[in-house]
């Protein structure tokens, strides 16, 4: 089935979050800090004041104070400056560039403070966190005994740098009062945990809040929290009594809105002369904020790789003064699986062993740490079938041996294991058949970009037994049935099943009434995860992703010219929005491997290359061929409808993928992402 | 954004009359980097004088049988003219590698050589330190990062490198400037054109503050059939040159009867490898040959602490662009 939002899209008819104004609007500006620790002295903003067209100035001076502001992001309730680009102030005026104009007319003068923006220098203050409540340390077996006994060793510390999201569409927060409601546009991965947060703030009901998102242009984790901008947003429409657009720019959005953090990981692997692993020690030391602790679980995949049986994760948090780090596609899977599957690619030369061959040997038929059995894993299918699509089996294991002669390229060959959780939570959804015979579907969910009006329109239609082009479907608005966060690669697996259920209840309803009723009949099902199934079985998404390269050996530039993956991620339940995730995803992994790195001024905490000019990631030149497909085996265990979500797991291992391979072509490893030119060009010998 | 006066004069002595009466006047043609500039309050000009009414879109053959190529044709229009294609495609090669589509179809030739560094601490108004756009604040880039910075020509006070790459074909192709005043019209030399930084790094070039550009100027094609323009960056298109290298040869059989070799990403201006080129002169086009000459390109480079594979690549790049010119396996 075609995306069904796609027309809508190509023709700009979709409406993004920047393109609501109310009546009456006016523009918010965020003025932000330009040093990374210190407090505001004081503001001059006279002449912001009187400039043409402003409505008003909020700064710290002024600010309103909010009954449940959180500290976690900045929003005006003190002088304290905590890293660079931190929000500072709003200008609001007429116009947006009367509101850009006034706020460079304003004078900051700070008060320093030392500021601690050296990574590695911070090792030893680091100290133990959490992701998502899971512990940061997990330890199963006796990882001492595992090494002792390991006859062979590989001990490599790996780096990935901080990255931020760089989603096409900017921020952007349409806020409006009417008297103490609220109701703001807002770009949200989560309507409906936006509106339980604002409401605290603000110190209102929550059912006083309503929160609208019907088109996102990209979240990828960076749009799932409460930012500074959102709130600033509906204090300065407060503040003005009029409907306020505060829309951010690229540059903008380097610091206040997330980022992912740059990791330190230290792989100890131990296995036998056979390859069987008798040890995993993964340490990971990730940078947060001093406003508040984000876990980068970079380890969290070594716990459900591989059947070790002794295995050891640790997490170490470094404060820095930069903005808080957040949720990044894949977070923590993507950076940690580069880790441990770099690490086993060593592994397998050390032994002198297949790569792949080196994966099965070590084959987990069950979870690891709790035994449980896995909900559905076919990975050993994804290797086979990758490895024949990708022709495997004709690669020479040693490093530099692939030329091609016409062109003196040295190719490459490397391949990883992929992995993510399968996540789920209870979401509501309501069916309603319409006097016309249409049927509306509507579910307080989002679309981020993945396809859920067409996922919606699908599963409702298969339910129902009608055609998909019957079905409307509405989202995206807090006054629609609940469901949770779009995010941890949730949204199908969560929200079709409730869709599902109630399209099952009106299909009921239904039966034996009059073909064409007089009025509505509708059904709204809430559906939960069974809690028990965490003690029966263990719900993950697996793959293989192999990868080929092209090295210019005098140059040190890299081509990453075909990409070869195959998914056990249950059933996927729209193909064409499903390859389009898989795909993005590996562009991702791509933009990992060879291209994102922001880089922080040491001096200042300030981002160097804050735009997209200078901040890279992949164009479609640098994409060769990719060649995904799925088991499409649905998983049953988990779900009623057997799909267990795929947003991220393109991600993960493809980063290590590409670095296998760029190893195989050159015999040169790099250990910190991402491997660019440079890090190639002083090691490489000239033919 | 600062508020600023707008004007779109018809006629060239308004334009030079509004030049000679202000310093904070500039001229907007394609606005590709000008406008950016403006947006983030690195560039904060009084008053714009937009001569995009100007006649001085015409590519056409000079009577020596040259060409001229007028300032305001644009960057896309210019690669893809017969003319450029057929008797200067390195040109055409190295405008082409530059930007994107868009870019291009908007940006001007007079535009391109008046391109900023991207330099990031330059183009961030929010660093305290850059002598270029602050004068007297200190270079940011020669403790901070400079990965994508100058190995030669560089001072103390300044590192940018000059982003074009179209002004590196330029550089390789003797190409001159044509420029007026209220005192009339002079040719720049295009090695004379822009400037390194030395103690002045605000200059970016010799324009005087009355000057507009007419034209740029190349002299009959020689190199036509041998010559290439390779650049080498972080991805396979829409970013700058870490380094580049427009390499052209007259052939005289087998010999190079006359070398050209310019840079770009290594310099505040496009850099002439001068030494390489007299080196390759009357001497069999081959391998080592190139190997042996590229070497002197960087026998005075001055790395920073990020920019020192700058160093190793140069010559390779160099090698690589004269072999593919030459034909040279």
């Amino acid at each position: 089935m075609n995306r069904v939002d796609g027309r809508l899209k190509v023709t700009g008819a979709a409406r993004f979050t920047a393109e609501f104004t109310p009546p009456n609007t006016a523009y918010g500006v965020i003025l932000q800090s330009t040093i990374a620790h210190g407090r505001i002295g004081r503001m001059d903003v006279g002449k912001a004041e009187h400039a043409d067209g402003v409505l008003g100035v909020i700064t710290p001076r002024n600010a309103p104070k909010l009954p449940g502001a959180e500290s976690r992001i900045s929003i005006l309730q003190n002088s304290n400056v905590e890293y660079n680009n931190q929000p500072i102030g709003v200008v609001v005026a007429e116009s947006y560039e009367q509101a850009v104009h006034a706020a460079a007319l304003i004078k900051v003068r700070y008060d320093f403070l030392p500021s601690k923006l050296d990574f590695q220098s911070g090792f030893v203050r680091g100290y133990p966190g959490t992701h998502n409540g899971e512990p940061g340390d997990l330890a199963f077996g006796d990882i001492d005994e595992g090494l002792s006994h390991a006859e062979v060793r590989i001990d490599q510390v790996y780096r990935t740098p901080i990255m931020h999201h760089n989603p096409m569409e900017p921020h952007a927060s349409v806020a409006q009062w009417d008297g103490d409601r609220l109701t703001i546009h807002d770009t949200t991965q989560n309507i409906s945990g936006h509106k339980q947060k604002l409401a605290a703030i603000f110190g209102i009901p929550a059912e006083n809040v309503h929160v609208v998102s019907v088109f996102l242009g990209g979240g990828f984790g960076c749009k799932g929290e409460v930012w500074s901008h959102s709130v600033l947003a509906a204090m300065a429409a407060r503040y003005v009594r009029r409907p306020v657009k505060l829309v951010l720019d690229r540059p903008q959005m380097f610091g206040p809105v997330g980022a992912r953090p740059q990791t330190y990981q230290h792989l100890t692997l131990g296995a036998g002369r056979d390859g069987k692993l008798t040890a995993i020690r993964h340490e990971v030391l990730a940078h947060t904020s001093y406003i508040e602790d984000y876990l980068e679980s970079s380890a969290f995949p070594t716990r459900v790789m591989y059947a070790c049986p002794n295995v050891s994760t640790m997490h170490r948090l470094v404060q820095l003064n930069l903005g808080t780090p957040t949720y990044a596609r894949a977070p923590g899977v993507a950076t940690g699986t580069y880790a441990i599957e770099v690490a086993m690619d060593e592994l397998a030369y050390a032994l002198r062993m297949d790569p792949l061959a080196l994966r099965q040997a070590n084959y987990a038929e069950v979870d690891p740490h709790s035994k449980l059995p896995f909900t559905g894993k076919h990975l050993d299918e994804c290797y086979s079938r990758g490895a024949d699509r990708f022709g495997w089996s004709k690669r020479n294991p040693e490093p530099g041996s692939m030329r091609e002669e016409s062109s003196g390229l040295r190719i490459g060959w490397g391949m990883a294991t992929e992995t993510y959780p399968a996540n789920r939570r209870p979401a509501s959804a309501l069916v309603r058949m319409k006097p016309d015979g249409r049927v509306l579907v509507a579910c307080g969910t989002h679309e981020i970009g993945g396809g859920t009006y067409s996922m919606l329109a699908q599963v409702a239609a298969e339910t129902l037994g009608i055609s998909a082009d019957r079905i409307d479907v509405q989202l995206g608005d807090t006054l629609l049935p609940e469901a949770p966060i779009s995010a941890g690669s949730m949204t199908a697996a969560s929200v079709t099943p409730a869709v599902q259920a109630a399209a099952t209840q009106l299909k009921a309803k239904l039966q034996g009434r009059s073909a064409n009723p007089n009025d509505a009949v509708e059904a709204e099902a809430k559906v939960a995860p069974d809690e028990m199934l965490k003690q029966k079985a263990s719900p993950h998404s697996f793959g293989a992703v192999f990868a080929e390269v092209a090295v210019d050996p005098e140059l040190g530039t890299v081509k990453v010219r075909r990409i070869v993956a195959v998914y056990d991620v249950g059933r996927v339940i729209n193909e064409q929005t499903g390859r389009s995730q898989f795909i993005g995803g590996i562009v991702w992994g791509i933009s990992l491997a060879l291209h994102e790195n922001t880089l922080v001024d040491a001096r200042t905490g300030r981002v160097a290359n804050g735009n997209l000019s200078e901040y890279h990631v992949p164009v479609n030149a640098d994409i060769g061929e990719i060649d995904v497909s799925a088991l499409n085996i649905p998983d049953m265990v988990f779900n009623s409808v057997g799909a267990r979500g795929i947003g991220e797991i393109g991600i993960t291992g493809t980063a290590a993928a590409i670095s296998n391979a760029v190893f195989h072509a050159t015999g040169i490893r790099v250990r910190d992402l991402p491997i660019t030119l440079d890090k190639l060009n002083t090691h490489q010998q000239s033919r | 954004m600062f508020p600023f006066e707008y004007d779109r004069p018809t006629q060239q002595e308004k334009v030079i009359d509004a030049l000679s009466h202000s310093n904070r006047t500039k001229i907007l043609a394609g606005g590709t980097n000008l406008v950016d500039l403006m947006k983030n309050g690195v560039e904060q000009p009084e008053r714009l004088v937009d001569i995009n009414r100007l006649d001085l879109t015409t590519i056409a053959q000079l009577d020596d049988g040259g060409v001229r190529l007028g300032a305001l044709a644009h960057n896309s229009d210019t690669a893809n003219h017969p003319l450029i294609r057929e008797r200067y495609p390195l040109l055409s090669q190295a405008i082409l590698s530059g930007a994107s589509p868009q870019l291009r179809n908007m940006a001007t030739n007079g535009g391109n050589l008046l391109q900023r560094t991207r330099c990031y601490y330059f183009t961030d108004s929010g660093f305290p330190q850059c002598n270029k756009r602050l004068p007297g604040s200190g270079c940011g880039a020669i403790e901070g990062f400079n990965r994508i910075h100058a190995i030669l020509g560089g001072s103390s006070q300044c590192v940018a490198t000059h982003p074009s790459d179209m002004c590196v074909a330029l550089a390789a192709l003797d190409a001159t400037v044509r420029v007026q005043s209220s005192k009339g019209v002079r040719t720049i030399e295009f090695p004379n054109f822009h400037r390194l930084p030395g103690d002045t790094p605000r200059l970016d070039t010799n324009l005087e503050p009355d000057e507009l550009i007419l034209s740029i100027d190349l002299p009959p094609s020689r190199f036509a059939s041998h010559s290439h323009y390779l650049k080498i960056r972080d991805r396979a298109s829409y970013a700058f040159a870490l380094v580049s290298v427009a390499a052209a040869l007259e052939m005289d059989d087998e010999k190079i009867r006359t070398a050209r070799i310019a840079l770009g990403g290594v310099a505040h201006k496009p850099w002439r490898a001068t030494e390489v080129e007299k080196e390759l002169v009357g001497r069999r086009a081959e391998r080592t040959l190139f190997e042996l000459a590229a070497r002197l390109a960087v026998r005075d480079a001055r790395p920073l602490n990020h920019n020192m594979f700058k160093v190793e690549l140069v010559p390779h790049a160099i090698v690589r662009a004269l072999s593919l010119a030459g034909g040279v396996a």
